[in-house]
């Protein structure tokens, strides 16, 4: 296992360094001069211009530029953006924000996805079962922009339950913007529970399990459970990952200084390094938790093993 | 020019914030009124919202209007502004003379400190206005010192000092200028000629997160990006606009959506320039908190010159004259935007009903016109502006009139970003009329006829982005600008107002009005010709 382990992280290196790269030319490519946007309307007198594309050596071929940010890696130095911000402070700030949310949103996503998705799955056909039905189907449906206005003037304005925007409120303030962002992956982690806890209940040797006694809670939780996870672990696992990408339109509308809003916004302002630095990040971030998606596999189903 | 950083949509952020938005025309400036000033015993705070400032806060480095909101609040200038755009002596400014209007001597005031103690003195703004132009520093607002000798020079990097500038004594310099121009007291009200105190130069970027003013608020706190900054009253403000409440607190909104349903929810005090999409409920949600502001800001439809199609002046004022701008402002802006009657907004002085003669809608003439210059009317017209900034609507508008008054067809060119937008402008690559925006410098007529008519203002150095130029127009700017009396520089400003009408490189097509909305936690919210919110004046209920 831990051989298996080391490898797998040994093999991110590479991997990281390729997104750097590819992250690095998409934002070379990008039309238009960054530095011209700065001034707006009113245009940045040439001088000014050349010396900001100096500093940020806007004019060297793409090569160039990219060795100029890996030399920078090495000194631990993460580049600045177009205002002279270390784009390491940019992480430090942002990242807490939407690790915080993250949590949130996954613990709402499990408990409440988990706990319909093995009602739903062992009452097969009831009333609670066609209401998770409909009830995912339609919160599914509706684009997150929508429901993230919907919940804010429901529960934030009009009922005054829960903080509009901002992290003034302590983790209070995450709970809304946590559920809007968690409810299309809740919607999916109940319909996966209960298919794979549906399926799993017809094998044999939970015919076995109940032949020998065993009450039903136990073959439920210990046996059925356990096995049906599986799918489900999968991808709550790779949803951490894309979760912690940020949520630009969640953190937009509940005002949360998250990392999805800085990469959104130093995309649109060809903040190379920035976008960079961020991205690189997530693409570890993803990979990390699927490796252990991967190990937590061995742990749930004893058949799975890795070396 | 200062930007307006609002959104039209949902995640419009970063660099569109350079971009206009729409805001609105017609109504009566109904500030709410109450004169600031006295000892500021109000007392209490109050919250406003902003977007986040694209740069570190630097009055020389900031042009946009969210840092500009913090930046006024934490400094006083030369010289400060009526709300008529009179300039008015109660800065640190105590005369601002000069005989030739080339020479200018200017004398402060006794008694001025920043906000560490140390004093506001001659050498504090002569070192700041040198820093500020010097490229080297890639300060965005070093142009606004252009008008000074040595300008050029030191551009080129064959200075490294403006020659115009001189130290006499700690209450008095002499600033040189490269042409007289009798506007300069004026001038100097603007961010870029703020004074910076020494401590600014030994760590520049500590300094533009926890900045060191002479206004009537200072930063006691370091300014945290995302979610903004609480500033208390600077109690040795030597002014006499002092501020009334205790602290305020710039809080940073990703969305002003959300920003307007925090308002409502009583979270945050002042909103300055709300969405669009609300204005029709705020008035009934506000009420008394709910004003209107006329702003210097003007929406133009350019014309390339340059283009062989659009060459012909006459082509211009009937493309000028085929839109219904009433029409737009009302089916559009819902009446937020007033039609454009002049090529300067009404807020300054020199400002004529109806300079614009090619401004109304007369669609018999203008097929007339189109006639006469020989338009091919079987190629369909370019529609030029910036993507994602809220311009789709109403350019969209603009060609189906065209379209209807003048049966020409119209192609929408509107997928770019604000930077590639402007710098294809600048290579001459629109190929038809495009979007553009302008809102002045200082309150005068002059600062809408040079950045965007003259020949010095050519891209990249400036925004003339129609090409046009005419000796004529510049020599009558010329003669304004040396005017010893503000009558005769005014009509000098109106005559070349008038050829610019003839030759219609720009079509007026709004005047925007702003739209803000204060709870029922402070009074006395009122916005300055520059479209911020007065600070210092606004006082707490308690």
């Amino acid at each position: 296992m831990g051989r298996y382990v080391a490898r797998r992280l040994l093999l991110t290196i590479p991997v990281l360094i390729g997104a750097s790269f590819l992250i690095f030319a998409m934002v070379y490519a990008l039309p238009g001069d960054p530095i011209r946007a700065l001034g707006g309307d009113r245009p940045l007198s040439p001088a000014v211009v050349e010396v900001l594309r100096e500093q940020f050596h806007l004019d060297d071929p793409l090569y160039v530029q990219y060795w100029e940010y890996v030399k920078g890696l090495f000194s631990g130095d993460l580049g600045t953006d177009f205002r002279g911000r270390p784009v390491l402070e940019t992480i430090e700030r942002t990242l807490p924000v939407t690790v915080e949310l993250t949590i949130v949103a996954i613990v709402i996503e499990a408990v409440i996805g988990l706990t319909a998705g093995v009602l739903a799955g062992i009452r097969r056909n009831s009333f609670f079962d066609n209401l998770v039905l409909v009830s995912t189907t339609l919160v599914v449906s509706i684009p997150i922009l929508v429901l993230a206005f919907i919940t804010q003037l429901l529960f934030g304005l009009k009922l005054g339950w829960f903080p509009i925007a901002g992290t003034r409120e302590g983790i209070y303030g995450y709970i809304l913007p946590g559920l809007v962002l968690a409810s299309g992956s809740l919607a999916y982690v109940a319909r996966l529970t209960r298919t794979s806890l549906a399926e799993n209940l017809r094998a044999d040797y939970v015919r076995t399990a109940r032949a020998k006694g065993l009450p039903n809670r136990t073959v439920i939780v210990r046996h059925t459970l356990r096995n049906s996870l599986i799918p489900v672990v999968t991808f709550i696992g790779a949803d951490i990952g894309a979760l912690l990408g940020g949520a630009i339109v969640t953190e937009s509308v509940f005002n949360l200084p998250g990392i999805g809003r800085e990469v959104f916004d130093s995309v649109r302002a060809q903040e190379g390094a920035v976008v960079v630095g961020i991205v690189t990040l997530m693409v570890f971030f993803f990979i990390f938790f699927n490796l252990v998606v991967d190990v937590l596999y061995a742990v749930l189903d004893p058949r799975i093993r890795y070396d | 020019m200062k930007l307006s950083k609002r959104r039209s949509a949902l995640l419009a952020a970063g660099l569109s914030g350079a971009l206009l938005l729409s805001a609105c025309g017609g109504g009566d400036d109904s500030g709410s009124g109450g004169s600031g000033g006295g000892s500021g015993e109000g007392g209490g705070t109050f919250s406003m919202y902003i977007g986040e400032p694209e740069n570190p806060l630097v009055p020389g480095d900031t042009t946009e209007s969210e840092g500009d909101q913090v930046v006024n609040a934490l400094w006083t200038g030369l010289v400060k502004y009526t709300e008529e755009g009179e300039v008015d002596f109660s800065g640190v400014a105590e005369s601002i003379e000069s005989d030739d209007n080339q020479n200018w001597t200017i004398t402060l005031k006794d008694g001025w400190t920043f906000h560490d103690g140390t004093p506001v003195n001659a050498e504090s703004f002569v070192r700041a206005w040198n820093y500020t132009a010097n490229p080297q520093n890639a300060q965005d607002a070093g142009s606004y010192l252009s008008r000074i000798a040595g300008f050029q020079e030191l551009q080129d990097g064959a200075a490294t000092e403006l020659s115009g500038l001189a130290v006499v004594d700690d209450t008095t310099f002499t600033v040189q200028l490269s042409q007289p121009f009798a506007l300069f007291p004026a001038v100097v009200g603007y961010n870029s000629f703020y004074p910076l105190p020494e401590s600014f130069y030994d760590d520049p970027a500590a300094f533009g997160t926890r900045p060191i003013g002479n206004g009537p608020f200072q930063a006691e706190e370091d300014f945290v990006p995302g979610e903004g900054i609480t500033l208390t009253r600077y109690d040795d403000y030597a002014g006499d606009d002092k501020a009334q409440a205790d602290s305020v607190e710039f809080r940073v909104y990703a969305d002003v959506n959300t920003a307007y349903n925090d308002a409502q929810a009583g979270n945050v005090d002042i909103i300055d320039v709300i969405p669009p999409d609300v204005i029709e409920s705020a008035e009934s949600e506000f009420g008394e908190g709910f004003i209107r502001t006329e702003s210097s800001q003007i929406t133009y439809l350019g014309f390339p010159t340059y283009d062989e199609r659009f060459a012909d002046p006459r082509v211009r004022q009937a493309i000028s004259m085929a839109v219904d701008r009433d029409a737009i402002s009302q089916a559009i802006f819902s009446g937020t935007r007033a039609p454009a009657d002049s090529f300067v907004a009404p807020v300054v002085d020199g400002y004529r009903e109806g300079s614009c003669t090619y401004c109304e809608l007369d669609v018999d003439r203008a097929n007339q016109l189109l006639d006469d210059a020989g338009f091919d009317r079987s190629q369909p017209i370019d529609l030029w502006f910036n993507a994602g900034a809220g311009h789709d609507a109403w350019m969209e508008a603009v060609g189906n009139q065209l379209r209807q008054n003048l049966g020409v067809e119209y192609v929408l060119q509107g997928n770019l970003d604000f930077s590639e937008y402007l710098p294809l402008g600048e290579a001459q690559g629109w190929t038809g009329p495009f979007r553009y925006g302008w809102s002045f410098d200082y309150p005068a007529a002059e600062s809408y006829l040079t950045p965007l008519f003259t020949e010095a203002a050519l891209p990249p150095l400036g925004s003339n982005y129609s090409f046009y130029t005419d000796p004529q127009v510049q020599e009558l700017i010329t003669r304004g600008d040396q005017a010893t009396d503000e009558a005769e520089a005014i009509a000098d400003y109106q005559a070349a107002e008038d050829i610019i009408n003839e030759a219609m490189p720009m079509a007026p097509m709004f005047f925007t009005e702003i739209q803000s909305v204060h709870t029922e936690n402070v009074s006395n919210v009122r916005l300055d010709l520059f479209q911020r919110v007065v600070v210092s004046e606004v006082t707490v209920n308690s």
